[in-house]
């Protein structure tokens, strides 16, 4: 893992449950106890009914591009030898979008609307991210 | 109470723009303030009011406006704020001068921004620092990881929705890249005044992040860049044709840009014509903030000069270039000109309708409409500016 160049997200402890399930192979997002509302990333309150209580459920990892763009400026020297790479909006059949990437899939042919299911990457001794494939 | 015409711009101070580093972006901030009391023919004891729009490089230290004053010497001051709603708040300052003024709080005020994000060439500086968008690569949390850097990436997601759903193309970005150099073409103030461009150079200029060409995007500054207003009544008396604010309003929609398509340009010019008592027909040149050629594309839709959706048909056939029907971003605007944020728009309404545009000069140029456009089409505020009084 000493090799991993990008940068490795912190384990924040509102992020905890999500690395965790990650690590287990698991996509979770919090879940609104008031109101039921998906929400990702993790925030206190939730901005449907201002509720403070939510919980981290599972969701089951199917969803669709949203969007996506193409990057080609380098702002980090690890992303240097994957320009051009595409970063995806993909929107969870939950409803809830995450920032993300789509694996074994060239830039270019990528469509807003392809089907794609959850894949997870450990990128350090701690931190698995959740990347997808198409379905 | 019906504010119209109560206020009027005065002053116009520009610094040098663009690659400059003559200053720090405090010093940029007295050197534009400095400027637009001397167009107006006013002194800095003049001044009970000071706004300041705090560029990147003003950090997240409190009280900017506060250092302001200190750093060029103002004394009991009326009204102050560090103001921050990106790139909607040169507007916004205005306005908040306007009312302030209008409630007797106080009587002349100046609006100012700054930012000094570009530094100076240097053989050790590593290329990602010292690109002009650089310092807005910033990236939060999870985005990081995933290659997900800073503004023109979070635009580029947006931008791609529209063309997914209303078949935009980069033709007709490009269009709007060709149609503000066009007019750059004519402003000697423009960074881009010396280079023309067509559709085919816009396409060949690299891609930052598709499906944003370098041409897509604005031109990131260094400079300070300051009005100042005052009631009318007084501006009559001063030394420069008043530049009077007819009508003001803002609009933050909130939610997700990507599902909406949509600027808050809807709900800010409802205050803003109602209260100027103008439609869309009256006016005459549209300075249209353009961070990117696609947002530019979307307040056309939001302003209703077209049908949402057709912003792309829109200004396919130069409809706002020079000698189209209507003028947009006649002074190249941000994208070719330079990028003060809010004031950039505001700064060319007041030069058009003071006819001090020379080869850009828009004919008979009476109604200016000015927007401003904060974070990802999530801010927005309208001025509707004019050289009559009423």
């Amino acid at each position: 893992m000493t090799t991993y160049k990008k940068p490795i997200p912190t384990i924040t402890p509102e992020l905890r449950p999500f690395f965790t399930a990650a690590r287990n192979r698991q996509l979770v997002v919090q879940r609104c106890t008031a109101c039921a509302a998906y929400r990702f990333p993790a925030r206190e309150i939730c901005s449907n009914c201002l509720s403070t209580t939510a919980e981290w459920v599972p969701v089951c990892g199917r969803g669709e591009v949203f969007s996506f763009n193409v990057m080609h400026q380098v702002y980090h020297p690890g992303f240097a030898d994957d320009v051009p790479y595409a970063v995806v909006v993909v929107k969870l059949e939950e409803g809830v979008k995450m920032i993300s990437n789509l694996v074994g899939v060239k830039p270019h042919d990528i469509r807003i609307g392809m089907s794609v299911r959850v894949v997870f990457e450990d990128i350090s001794d701690e931190v698995t991210l959740p990347k997808f494939v198409p379905a | 109470m019906n504010l119209r015409g109560h206020g009027a711009i005065v002053g116009l101070g520009i610094t040098k723009q663009g690659k400059v580093y003559d200053y720090n972006h405090v010093g940029f901030a007295v050197e534009a303030v400095r400027l637009a009391l001397e167009d107006a023919g006013l002194r800095r004891e003049d001044l009970d009011g000071l706004l300041l729009n705090p560029g990147l490089s003003w950090g997240d230290l409190g009280m900017g406006s506060f250092q302001l004053q200190q750093a060029m010497g103002l004394r009991n001051l009326r009204l102050t704020a560090s103001m921050n709603a990106g790139g909607a708040t040169g507007g916004i300052m205005i306005q908040q001068a306007v009312e302030a003024i209008a409630a007797g709080l106080c009587s002349t005020v100046a609006c100012v921004f700054s930012d000094a994000p570009l530094k100076p060439p240097a053989p050790a500086t590593k290329p990602a620092e010292r690109g002009s968008g650089a310092a807005y690569s910033f990236a939060r949390g999870l985005d990081a990881a995933y290659g997900q850097f800073g503004i023109n990436a979070a635009y580029a997601l947006v931008a791609r929705r529209h063309m997914h759903r209303y078949g935009t193309t980069n033709d007709q970005l490009g269009a709007i890249a060709v149609a503000q150099r066009q007019w750059a073409n004519k402003n000697p103030r423009a960074q881009f005044y010396d280079t023309p461009m067509t559709l085919d150079d816009y396409h060949q200029s690299r891609w930052v992040v598709e499906p944003f060409h370098l041409f897509d995007c604005c031109l990131v500054s260094n400079g300070g860049l300051a009005v100042i207003v005052t009631g009318a009544d007084r501006a009559r008396d001063l030394k420069r044709p008043p530049v009077y604010i007819w009508g003001m309003g803002q609009g933050h929609p909130g939610g997700d840009p990507a599902e909406t398509l949509t600027s808050g340009a809807g709900l800010a010019k409802e205050s803003a014509f109602r209260m100027a008592g103008i439609t869309i027909q009256d006016i005459d040149v549209a300075e249209l903030y353009d961070c990117y050629t696609f947002t530019v594309l979307v307040c056309l839709e939001d302003y209703g000069f077209c049908r949402k959706g057709d912003g792309g048909p829109f200004v396919a056939e130069g409809r706002t270039a020079p000698g189209g029907p209507l003028p947009v971003n006649t002074g190249g605007g941000q994208l070719s000109s330079f990028y003060m944020w809010g004031m950039t728009p505001v700064s060319e309404a007041v030069i058009q309708l003071r006819g001090e545009g020379s080869a850009r000069q828009v004919a008979d140029a009476r109604v200016a409409l000015v927007s401003g456009n904060g974070g990802i089409l999530s801010t927005h505020s309208t001025l509707v500016l004019s050289n009559q009084p009423s």
